[in-house]
């Protein structure tokens, strides 16, 4: 079927606000009366907070007030608390203080004497696990969703027979199929590997800052959110108001990245300030303030045996990962890792063990591509190490490998609802004219040596059963409803843009309703888990269909017949065959506010959740509503697969690279907006080059403080970081789950330039694997000159 | 950190010098956070003079063409002024500490970066922040148009600074190299 929208650029609507600063994040709203509000973050990374006397900080003129850890009600450990009495990490947040400026409330915070009885914490999860190693909270050392909460410590046997390898106690955690010994004692080739992934910092640009006020009895709250619709009943739990009492404003989002993918507490904070000194409170997060409260990845320590046919066939895996939680509850990077490695590589047989361990680190949350990339970063080198010992390409080695459509993966063997993975290398490979770069792999020029190198990653694409809405006015207009946030991948318009290709709409005709819940937005997922353009283009599919429905129903109950003698075309729906009878949808809008019932909104489906209930109710009678739940069929997990392509340029003699060339490649099922998914690959490669490379978080581990609350010791990539010639391609074929083919992309297209940056430093450094990120230029001296590394194997948080 | 000084020798010699170096560290990261602060409101304020030397001064800037009186405070930065001062909240705070320019504006066809410029010292400079950057009509400046068409901004929270520094560069050197525009763009941190 020819698509009128779907594959063709268009203007978001939003894109000229962001061009002349008219766009509005959460800083830059005012309310009359504002006060300012700071943080009262622990200078200890773990302690017990025994009093806390404000009364000279109240003496100072100008302070309003404060919230206190007893004026809020903490979630159960081991969630991310409020505020806390036991600070878990430096800068976990202890109380605020609001006053008129931001100078007077932080003279105030220096005037609250706190007495802290500090308690003993670590930044290393893998030596935690020791029985003699202190652990980072005083409830438990190993939980993490589907672990139990525990505490769960390794023997003393565990670390001093584990030799050069990493030692491996009982898992909190673990999965198998297959014949794994059998397995690998079948194989001709063997890798065994420890190996470290660095943390790192989200680094969304725009800080969590939020302010709030209320307003008869309901709470206004400016937030950086990664969307608005999913958000609203978790944080409105937080504050303890009804989700009908809270209006969320987020319109735009300066990145996230994950961090802001649920409610967080600094979100929650300054309403309830807000609503306990009955004045307008903002509450600016600083920098530093990000790298504590902002989230970061999980960090991984990790043990992973490979074992390959001669052809080069990953026969069997045995996997290892440690994940560091940092203090609170975070995310369950671990297990996806092990999704990630059988899904790339197809194993005939696997073992996956995992340990979520709490750590006096900062709050960590699903950084783009939780799991899934770290474990591309890890494996693609040693796929490339494997290739090199059996003297295989590096390209036939990953085809060697590669899933099939339908490929299995996980403990369950479950299948995906598309991979077009083989595709993706074979279509790259061809652009990117693997076979004759590779002449130029190894070659010297001066002290300069170039290499390419190829990365893949993974990441699941979408999910179903939420819900659409959309409405047709008298004036022919369609207004379509998304929670869809603004991360600035556009999907809030390019997921609509299905809605008005199922209707056959002009562009023009649509009106989107978004950003702010008054503009009564459906049951939406978050924009996180590149999810959006499956998720969402169902839920928008799912409305228009019900919108197209009721028109032809409309149109037969005007004209006579049944409603499948209609058809739609032009903005008018008609008898097929006469196209001169039937009406517009203007009419078709009109006449459904007079027959009222399901058509304008008065009688909804039964299944939807309980906020687009509300939310078609509050817009029945104004038009033709279209609303459904998605109830369309899974064929299967959704799945995003990319492919990249890399040439760099090595300098032996500092040993910081170049990035020539870079190419990636998406499997996102049909390609809904060219110019956005172009946008995409390119800055989550970018991203990628950074994590790979770069990007860090440095602790003492004497003293459990942090190193890296900067950009500078934090190192994100900038411009002299990215790539001279950057390519984008797509292999654009349909996803059979997602009603026009199109499927998420997000997360692997960070994953694969990662890991092919990773396995290029590994190609120019003489095939030597690091088995650790951030591989920097000190580390790749080192191995040059053949000097020691500065870290020992498994250190972390030390780059 | 004023009573840090005040209480350090005290401090040594109830602590131990490990302890005492712990707490010294770990005041620094919080006073590092704590360069965060502003002036305040001048609307909002309660207590002028409460602090010495915080006495707010009538001054005139020059931004985007129009000469604007406002009060400011001696230690407030530029980048505070034009967001909570003068309603020009395009330009955005990303680290308040010269790292990533989210906040570059233009003084006298110069980018700077406002969160670490003090407004006193930029009186009477020509200043152009992003919102100055639009045509006599109300039409987009190329640059900014070029952002639009190539789909530039993705969360949009760096864009106005890249388009001030773009700006910058083309108007002091027209056709500059791939290696000039990364340098010169390379004060400006985008992660999207």
């Amino acid at each position: 079927m020819a698509h009128k929208l779907l594959g063709q650029n268009f203007l978001p609507h939003d894109v000229v606000a962001k061009v002349t600063g008219e766009a509005k994040y959460a800083e830059d709203f005012r309310a009359e009366g504002m006060v300012f509000a700071r943080l009262l973050s622990s200078p200890y990374p773990h302690a017990r907070v025994k009093s806390i006397d404000i009364s000279e900080a109240m003496k100072i003129p100008g302070v309003v007030g404060v919230l206190l850890p007893e004026d809020v009600k903490n979630p159960d450990a081991p969630d991310i608390p409020l505020l806390t009495m036991e600070p878990g990490f430096v800068g976990a947040a202890i109380m605020l203080v609001a006053a008129e400026d931001e100078t007077i409330a932080q003279d105030a915070i220096e005037k609250v004497r706190i007495d802290y009885e500090p308690l003993p914490f670590h930044v290393d999860p893998l030596a935690s696990l020791h029985p003699d190693a202190p652990d980072a909270r005083t409830d438990g050392n190993v939980g993490a969703a589907g672990v139990k909460f525990q505490t769960l410590k390794w023997t003393k046997e565990d670390f001093a027979n584990a030799g050069k390898r990493m030692p491996e106690g009982k898992a909190a955690q673990e999965w198998a199929y297959g014949d794994i010994d059998a397995t690998f004692a079948k194989c001709k080739l063997v890798l065994d590997e420890s190996f470290v992934h660095a943390s790192n910092s989200h680094h969304s640009m725009e800080p969590r800052t939020a302010m709030a006020y209320w307003q008869n009895g309901k709470c206004i709250l400016h937030v950086s959110s990664q969307s608005q619709s999913f958000i609203t009943p978790a944080l409105a739990g937080m504050i303890g108001i009804p989700p009908s009492d809270l209006v969320v404003v987020a319109e735009y989002c300066g990145g996230g990245f994950g961090s802001k993918g649920g409610a967080y507490p600094l979100q929650a904070l300054p309403a309830l300030l807000s609503k306990k000194i009955n004045r307008p409170v903002m509450m600016r997060i600083s920098r530093a303030e990000e790298y504590y409260n902002g989230s970061a990845r999980l960090g991984f320590q990790g043990q992973v045996k490979l074992g390959f046919a001669e052809d080069g066939k990953l026969l069997a895996a045995d996997l290892y990962v440690i994940q560091e939680n940092g203090a609170c509850q975070s995310f369950f990077d671990f297990r996806n890792a092990a999704d990630g490695l059988s899904i790339l590589y197809q194993p005939e047989a696997m073992r996956w063990r995992g340990m979520p361990v709490y750590a006096n680190s900062p709050i960590r949350s699903a950084q783009r591509g939780p799991g899934y990339n770290q474990i591309s970063h890890i494996m693609e080198p040693l796929l490339d190490k494997a290739a090199r010992e059996l003297k295989i390409d590096r390209l036939s080695m990953r085809l060697k490998n590669v899933g099939g459509r339908q490929a299995a993966f996980g403990s369950r063997r479950a299948t995906v609802s598309s991979s077009y993975l083989k595709e993706a290398l074979e279509k790259g490979a061809a652009q990117f004219g693997w076979q004759e770069r590779m002449a130029r792999n190894g070659q010297r020029k001066g002290s300069k040596i170039t290499a390419v190198a190829i990365g893949q990653a993974y990441h699941p694409a979408g999910f179903s059963g939420f819900d659409g809405l959309m409405r047709i006015l008298p004036t022919g207009k369609v207004h379509i409803h998304t929670g869809v946030g603004n991360l600035g991948t556009f999907s809030h318009s390019s997921t609509s843009r299905i809605a008005a290709e199922v209707l056959k709409l002009n562009w023009d005709d649509v009106i989107i309703e978004r950003g702010d819940t008054r503009r009564h937005l459906p049951w939406n997922i978050g924009q996180f888990g590149s999810n959006t353009n499956f998720t969402m283009a169902r839920t928008n599919f799912v409305a228009a269909t019900d919108a197209l429905t009721k028109l032809k129903e409309i149109a037969a109950k005007r004209f006579g017949g049944s409603p499948e003698q209609y058809d739609i075309d032009g903005k008018r729906v008609y008898r097929k065959g006469s196209p001169g009878t039937g009406m517009s949808y203007g009419e078709a809008a009109q006449r459904a506010i007079q027959l009222g019932g399901k058509y304008d909104g008065h009688e909804l489906p039964k299944d939807i959740n309980p906020m687009t209930q509300a939310s078609a109710t509050a817009i029945a009678g104004t038009g033709l509503v279209g609303v459904a739940k998605d109830n369309l069929p899974m064929l299967g997990a959704p799945a995003a697969f990319a492919a990249a392509f890399i040439e760099i340029e090595l300098d032996l003699e500092t040993g910081k690279h170049v990035i020539l060339d870079y190419l990636g490649v998406a499997d996102c099922g049909k390609v809904i907006h060219p110019a956005g998914l172009e946008t995409q690959i390119k800055s989550g490669a970018v991203q990628g080059f950074g994590v790979a490379a770069l990007e860090r978080i440095v602790y003492d581990p004497q003293n459990g403080l942090p190193a890296s609350v900067g950009f500078y010791q934090a190192k994100p990539p900038t411009y002299g970081d990215s790539a001279l010639r950057f390519r984008t391609s797509a292999v654009d074929l349909p996803d059979p789950s997602s009603p026009l083919g199109t499927k998420g992309i997000g997360e692997p297209l960070l994953g694969c330039a990662g890991a092919a940056l990773l396995c290029a430093l590994s190609e120019a450094t003489g095939g030597h694997v690091f088995n650790r990120t951030p591989v920097v230029p000190d580390m790749i001296l080192n191995q040059l000159a053949g000097r020691p590394q500065a870290h020992s194997v498994l250190q972390v948080n030390c780059q | 950190m004023s009573d840090l000084s005040v209480d350090a020798e005290a401090e040594a010699r109830r602590v131990s010098r490990r302890e005492f170096i712990k707490r010294v560290i770990a005041s620094g990261a919080v006073a590092s956070s704590a360069s965060f602060v502003m002036g305040g409101l001048s609307s909002c304020s309660s207590r002028p003079g409460a602090v010495a030397g915080s006495v707010e001064r009538l001054i005139s800037l020059n931004v985007n063409g129009q000469v604007r009186r406002v009060d400011v405070l001696p230690q407030e930065t530029l980048a505070m002024t034009l967001r909570y001062k003068l309603g020009l909240t395009g330009t955005k705070l990303g680290c308040d500490r010269a790292e990533c320019g989210a906040c570059t504006v233009m003084i006298e066809g110069t980018t700077y970066y406002s969160c670490s410029t003090l407004t006193h010292s930029v009186r009477n400079r020509k200043l152009i922040t992003v919102e100055g950057l639009r045509g006599p009509n109300g039409e987009l400046h190329p640059v900014q148009q070029a952002f639009v068409d190539e789909l530039g901004p993705q969360c949009g929270f760096c864009t106005p600074g890249q388009v001030v520094a773009a700006v910058a560069l083309l108007q002091k050197n027209p056709k500059p190299t791939r290696e000039e525009a990364r340098h010169a763009m390379s004060g400006n941190t985008t992660i999207t």
